[in-house]
This record gives structure tokens, sequence and C-alpha cells, in this order.
């Protein structure tokens, strides 16, 4: 599409239309597909505690989300008199945008990526290391006591966790030899015996799929480490003083970043859009539905930790962050890469 | 164009949010504009193609150093009137600064004015085909393997000594021991009695 446009519309201008229109292809069904993820979490979340969940707007309860949506867009805005109003304003939309921004680089299908940088993972990291400034922002603005307790325990939180989350990652690139994201998805062609694809079932490499699964619903504050928002404790955090649209770009925000999060668990793990076992009929299913079905899977998982797992207390999180995971995480760092010196590339070289 | 157009942009908003942040009489709004000068400064590295310096600029500084310092920015209870009144005693120093400040931009100058600066000559001279991160990893891993790992060591150093510093040994804290607790059993803590009606039990 790219080339169609540079060639009617100059090379600078013809690039800059293609990614705009590429941005809004990527944003337009992600937020359709983030109304729907907080249905489904609602929906499996009801079905696991014996209850029906939403079911009475539209067929099975499937537009909940929109007349949502419209509840929140004709409420009013309230803005506390104490609160920093700039800052106040701006916190849900940097939450929103960065929830969206890393969605740039990942591989929806061959050569499928909106940004197909040599740095992609790197980029995800950066991007989701700058969601904690949407909470510490919205917790200080609120100039309120619970919002701002909420945003001292997410910095310590997201800054724990990756950490750990970034040992993982190198252990990820080390095994495909690349930071991008298309190059690592590719890498998991054949990973075992030929035939299967996706790092995941690779024994070595299984333990960390794991701790990043466990690692992306600490990053993202989701149960069992929402000890942003607990409720018993806190209210509902950094969220307390917020109504209306600012409230929903928050929960619009923290669904985008849920499945950001999903997303790089199958890209990263489980083999992105390649279908799970390399065989020929299985590639006549476009990528991104196998993309999507892996999505769907672990956006099923987050819900499923979310519905059965009590929440951690934050001593206990912070234990597990930095005297479990750091140092698992950086032992299976020196692992990998000491296997990768004997087989790959030879103990002598 | 578009890189010419993104170039001053990036450029004249590093400026802005540098001299916001020396202007902000809000510290934390201070900060923020800081966080911003990263950002932008982030995106020049990636127009002149140092994308990898660019993506750490923004996961180290944005994303870990400039949260931590914002808090501690947060928590600061300042006072603007005392603030003031440093300004008498901390002058002289300020006005050294400021005078190495100005020679050094004067300097800047006049580099500038004796010849312009040749983009297309990398001073790495690494192939174009190159990604930075391999260019990068070569130097550092082969020329300037010892530099390197001083720095780690340094490093290593410095959070030791955080650690030395901050940690105290308190008495009366009774954390945690998760091991003892997983190998705590039933037996341990319950003990079964049939009891007489009548008679106490013994604690």
């Amino acid at each position: 599409m790219t080339a169609f446009f540079q060639t009617h519309l100059g090379y600078g201008f013809g690039w800059f239309l293609a990614t705009l229109i590429l941005i809004l292809i990527i944003a337009l069904p992600l937020m359709l597909a983030v109304a729907m993820a907080i249905y489904a979490d609602r929906k499996i979340w009801a079905a696991m505690a014996l209850r029906r969940g939403p079911n009475v707007v539209g067929p099975f309860g499937l537009l909940q989300s929109f007349a949502d949506g419209l509840k929140v867009f004709l409420q009013e805005t309230i803005i506390p008199s104490s609160a920093n109003r700039g800052l106040f304003l701006l916190a849900p939309i940097i939450t929103f945008t960065i929830a969206l921004i890393g969605w740039a680089v990942i591989p929806f299908g061959p050569d499928m990526a909106l940004a197909d940088i040599n740095v992609g993972l790197l980029y995800t990291l950066a991007a989701s290391s700058l969601g904690v400034y949407g909470v510490i922002l919205a917790g200080w603005a609120s100039n309120s006591k619970y919002p701002f307790y909420s945003a001292i325990r997410a910095a310590a939180q997201m800054v724990s966790y990756e950490v750990s989350i970034g040992f993982i990652l190198i252990s990820v690139v080390l095994w495909a030899g690349s930071f991008n994201l298309g190059t690592i998805v590719l890498a998991q062609k054949g990973e075992i015996f030929g035939i299967i694809n996706g790092f995941g079932f690779n024994p070595l490499l299984f333990p960390m799929a794991v701790m990043f699964l466990i690692s992306a619903m600490a990053e993202t504050a989701r149960a069992p480490f929402d000890l942003t928002e607990a409720e018993s404790e806190l209210v509902a955090g950094y969220q307390t003083e917020y109504s209306s649209m600012a409230f929903a770009l928050f929960w619009l925000g923290e669904y985008g970043n849920v499945l950001l999060m999903c997303a790089l668990n199958a890209t990263l793990f489980w083999g992105g859009w390649l279908p799970p076992i390399d065989w020929a009929p299985l590639y006549y299913v476009p990528g991104i539905i196998w993309l999507f079905i892996k999505i769907s899977a672990f956006f099923f998982v987050f819900s499923w930790v979310k519905a059965t797992v009590p929440r951690y207390r934050y001593d206990q999180l912070m234990r597990l962050g930095w005297k479990i995971f750091l140092p698992v995480s950086l032992f299976w760092v020196f692992l990998v890469s000491g296997f990768l010196m004997l087989t790959r590339y030879g103990a002598g070289a | 164009m578009i890189q010419t157009i993104a170039f001053y942009l990036f450029a004249t908003l590093l400026i802005a949010s540098g001299a916001l942040t020396i202007l902000a009489r809000n510290p934390v709004h201070s900060v923020l504009w800081l966080i911003l000068a990263f950002f932008n400064a982030a995106g020049l590295m990636v127009l002149v193609g140092a994308e990898f310096i660019a993506m750490l600029l923004v996961i180290v500084y944005v994303g870990a150093v400039a949260v931590l310092f914002l808090f501690v920015v947060m928590m600061l209870d300042i006072d603007f009137a005392e603030l003031r009144a440093g300004l008498a005693r901390y002058l002289p120093f300020g006005m050294v600064l400021a005078l190495v400040l100005l020679c050094e931009m004067v300097f800047a100058v006049g580099a500038w004015r004796a010849g312009g600066v040749d983009l297309g000559h990398r001073l790495g001279a690494t192939p174009a085909d190159v990604p930075n991160i391999e260019a990068i990893g070569t130097l550092l891993y082969t020329r300037y393997l010892y530099i390197f790992e001083g720095a780690g060591l340094v490093l290593l150093v410095a959070m030791i000594g955080a650690i030395v510093l901050t940690h105290r040994a308190r008495s009366g804290v009774r954390p945690q021991n998760v091991a003892a607790q997983n190998r705590r059993r039933p037996e341990d803590a319950i003990r079964k009695v049939n009891q007489p009606v009548g008679q106490g039990v013994e604690l």
C-alpha cells in the first residue's frame, strides 16, 4: 500500500498518508477488540463464579460494552477542585496512547507489521515501561491519598517486573538471534523436530514463557497483581477521582495493554502468526487468524487467573519479582547463552 | 522533506522542553518537561540512525530513572520561600557555572563557523547494512571489552554501595519466612484432644 501511495503522491507524502491509514487499520479493530475483550472478561469471570454476567444489552449481552461506553460518554467529567488540572486530564490520555503505540511493531503476518524495525522488541519494552506514567500522574494529580498510594505501588511494581521481563526477552533474543519481531517469529518455525512452531515448546525456553506470562500480568497490573487498584485497601486506586470519559480511557488503556501483552506472549513464545504445527494445509489459514486465536487463548488465561487467584500481598509481590523471577531469569540468560555457545556457535568460537 | 520537518520539530521541542524544565515553578512539572526532553532527544537519535541508543534512552531514562526521580520530587515538601532565600548564597557558584556554559556555547558557535558537520561521515565507520545493535555489540565486546567490563564493575560497586548505605538491621522485625511456612505441616500446629466434659484443656 505504501508503494501505491508513493507512486501517486510522491515519496514523502505517500509514505505519510499510507502510514496514517495503516495506523487506523490497526487502531480501529483494536478498539472493537478491546470492547469485546471487556465483555469476554466479564462473561468468563461470571461463568467461573456461576453467574450469568452481562446478558441484557443485545443478543447474549454482546453490546454491553458499547452501552457502557455510551453511558460514560454522557456522564459529567468531575475534576476535583484541588487537583492539578492539566496533569489530571493528561494522565488517562497517556495511558490510552501508550496502550496503542506498542501495536506498531507486532507482526500480524509475513511482512505485516506497521513498523518492521530492527529494534522492535526494545520498542515494545520501551512502550510497556512508559505505561507507568499514566498511573503515577493520575495518582499525583488527583491530590488525594488513595490515588497517591496506588501510584507509589504502581511505580515500584512496574519497575520491578520490567527487570525480569528484560532478562526473559534477552534469552528469547539470544535464541532467535534478532531484536526484530518478524525475524523472531520466523525463527520459531520448526523449533521442535522441525514440525512444531514456537519457542514455548522448547523445554529450555518453556520456563521463560511461563515467567513472561506471570510478569505480563504484573506489568499490566492485572489480578492477582492488581495492587494498584486493590479495592479492599485503596478504594479504586489511581482511578478513584476519575469519572466519565477520563475513567473510560483508563479502562480502555488497561485492556489495550492486556491485549498487547497477550499478543507479545503469542509472538515471542508461541509462534505469533505461524500455525502451531509446521504443516502445509495449516498455512492456508491466514496468519492473522492464528495470531487472533493465540491472543484470545492468552486473554482467556488472564481472565481465568483473575477469576481464581487471590490477590498478592504487596511484600509477596516484591519478593516474587526480586527474589525469584530476577535470579531465575538471570540464571536462564547464562543457561541459554551457554547452551547456544555449545551447540550453535561452537565452544571455541 | 519529512525528515527535515521531523528534525526541526524534535529539535524545537527539545530546546523548548529543556528551557521549561528550568523555568517551570512546580518541580513535578520540571521533571515532566525533562521527560519530554528525553523523548525528543530519542527522536533525534532515531533520525541520525542510532535507533538502539534511542530505545535505550527511552527504556532506561524515561522508563526507569525518571520514574524514580519523579517520585522523589513528588514526595518532597518544597517550600518556595525557603528556596528563594538560598538564592543569595548560591548566586556566586551559579554565576561561575553560567560563565562556563557561556564559554562552551561560544566555542560551539566557533566550531560551527569553522565548517559544516559532515553527516555522511560516520565516526564509527560501520558498513551501512549492519544493524545498530550488531555494530555496537561488535565494538563493545571486542575493542572496548575491558572498558565495558570496567564500567559494569563500577556500576556493581555503586549498587552494592547503595544497598549497604540504605540497609539497616532493625530489631523486632518478623519478616515472612516462606520456606518455614512451606515446611510447616498440620501436625506441627494441630493437636487433637478428646477431653472429658468438665475438665479444662492444657494449653
